[in-house]
């Protein structure tokens, strides 16, 4: 299924400024923010050892929601993130006090009433979560979700863009598809792990970084990959 | 306000709570307060039964009430709870001093005694009697075969409910369990919704799986699937497990190809 026009306008956007003076990471999070029915919105980094950082925030507010989860080691973006699905909470004040000691009372003392976190990861690619707060109760209806997933998809390819520091790729939108609905590209990616004796990860960086020095589509090179006319072995 | 406009200014009441705002434990409180209004009982309460069977009093118009409906949950026995088990309305009422009938209640209003009855609740009925109450009725909550509820009545008087108003109490009932229902399947929608995205994303671990082994073995893409199903069903592992720990490298290559 195809992004919608609000996902694919916030792209476009994302696509056209420069990242000053704000940064891509910030604007997804402001155009999620204008786009949705939520208040807030943040984008944090997590890797497997289980550490995690910050990338952007709305406001204080969500900025502090994000942090307290992170001290804690308790919340629905890490259970988001570990266990790889959306935890999707509409009415915060309704969970028994014994769910995420510490920060459920916290978060809702700041007047968060419902918070959609969504696990930004490749298959076995874990890279961070995109949460999404509200200070109302109520869920988000099928249009906002899928928004939401999708949204979820960009920030994905953002983190590995600025951690494979390709950012002024253009190729975006093609690799929102070719990413996410093509078994070519991620059986690629775990060829080239193997070739080049890395991460997942950063095999499908290399994978993304070759199809961007030749000016080809990721399920173009992976393609090449699967049938064997194409190693990436990490030589140049 | 006539009785009609009584009868019509609750289903407004209780439709509103449905659409705008939905909030279940707002619409549980409306619907146990209006019972009561219009069907000249003093007092009504509402018992669920959650998805894993286990009861649970859920609103209470008074203290009494909620305390007789937790004796009945607790003792495993009372009008309310046979009324869950059968699916049927069920009274226990004073038909004089010292003397209650009770039972299911047939379609002409009066007791059935007979083979579904599943026998008197004398502590039950003593406790009643003690809260100043002289009758209860159990109207079942129910959407087809399934029960989810009960809605209970209570008044301190021993007439009887009208053939009209029991009916009545029964539209009600099933005003209830519409709502009710509406609640548990945005809940599950939104379980449906985080199970999709986890199997979506796990399709595309067993992808990089089998570019990891066909890698390291020479395998095609199928052959590499065909292993990794294999070595799962025979070891008893979930897919999705063997898939991550070819990836992580834990599972020797050797074991699934041979």
């Amino acid at each position: 299924m195809s992004p919608s026009q609000r996902v694919l306008d916030v792209v476009e956007s994302l696509l056209e400024s420069d990242g000053f003076p704000v940064p891509p990471s910030v604007r997804l999070c402001e155009a999620v923010t204008a786009a949705l029915p939520v208040t807030g919105v943040a984008l944090s980094l997590m890797v497997p050892t289980g550490s995690a950082g910050l990338v952007a925030a709305t406001d204080d507010r969500a900025r502090a929601i994000e942090e307290l989860q992170f001290s804690l080691g308790v919340g629905p973006s890490l259970v988001a993130s570990r266990s790889g699905r959306p935890v999707l909470e509409p009415d915060l004040a309704r969970l028994t006090s014994a769910r995420w000691p510490g920060f459920l009372p916290a978060v809702l003392d700041r007047g968060v009433r419902a918070v959609f976190a969504f696990p930004l990861q490749v298959g076995a690619i874990r890279v961070g979560v995109l949460d999404l707060y509200r200070d109302s109760p109520g869920d988000l209806p099928d249009e906002a979700l899928a928004d939401a997933l999708d949204f979820a998809d960009v920030a994905t390819m953002l983190l590995l863009d600025l951690q494979g520091q390709n950012p002024d790729d253009p190729q975006l939108p093609d690799r929102l598809e070719a990413a996410v609905h093509r078994p070519e590209v991620h059986q690629a990616t775990g060829m080239v792990m193997v070739q080049a004796q890395v991460g997942l990860q950063e095999a499908f960086l290399l994978l993304r970084a070759r199809a961007y020095a030749d000016n080809r589509s990721v399920l173009d090179v992976a393609i090449d990959v699967v049938g064997r006319r194409l190693r990436l072995d990490g030589e140049p | 306000m006539t009785r009609e406009e009584q009868i019509a200014e609750a289903l407004v009441e209780l439709a509103d709570t449905l659409v705008v705002d939905y909030d279940v434990v707002d619409f549980m409180h409306a619907l146990v307060n209006r019972s009561t209004e219009l069907l000249g009982g003093d007092a009504a309460g509402l018992i669920l039964s959650d998805k894993r069977g286990q009861l649970q009093v859920m609103a209470a118009s008074t203290h009494e009430v909620e305390l007789l409906e937790l004796f009945e949950v607790n003792n495993d026995a009372g009008p309310c709870l046979q009324c869950l088990r059968t699916g049927r309305p069920v009274m226990d009422i004073d038909a004089g001093p010292e003397v209650s009938e009770s039972g299911t209640v047939a379609a002409q209003g009066g007791v059935e005694h007979g083979r579904d009855r599943l026998g008197e609740w004398p502590r039950f009925t003593a406790k009643r009697r003690a809260a100043g109450y002289r009758a209860v009725y159990a109207l079942p909550l129910r959407l087809r075969e399934e029960v989810i509820g009960a809605l209970n009545l209570f008044s301190t008087s021993a007439i009887p409910l009208s053939e009209r108003d029991l009916r009545l109490a029964q539209a009600l009932a099933d005003v209830a369990t519409i709502g009710l229902l509406q609640e548990r399947a945005i809940r599950e929608r939104q379980v449906l919704a985080e199970q999709l995205q986890r199997a979506l994303n796990t399709r595309i671990v067993i992808e990089q799986a089998k570019g990891v082994l066909a890698e390291r073995t020479g395998l095609g893409m199928d052959q590499a699937f065909a292993a990794m199903r294999s070595y799962a069903r025979s070891n008893h592992h979930r897919l999705t497990e063997v898939a991550e720990r070819v990836i992580d490298n834990t599972l020797p290559v050797g074991e699934l190809v041979h």
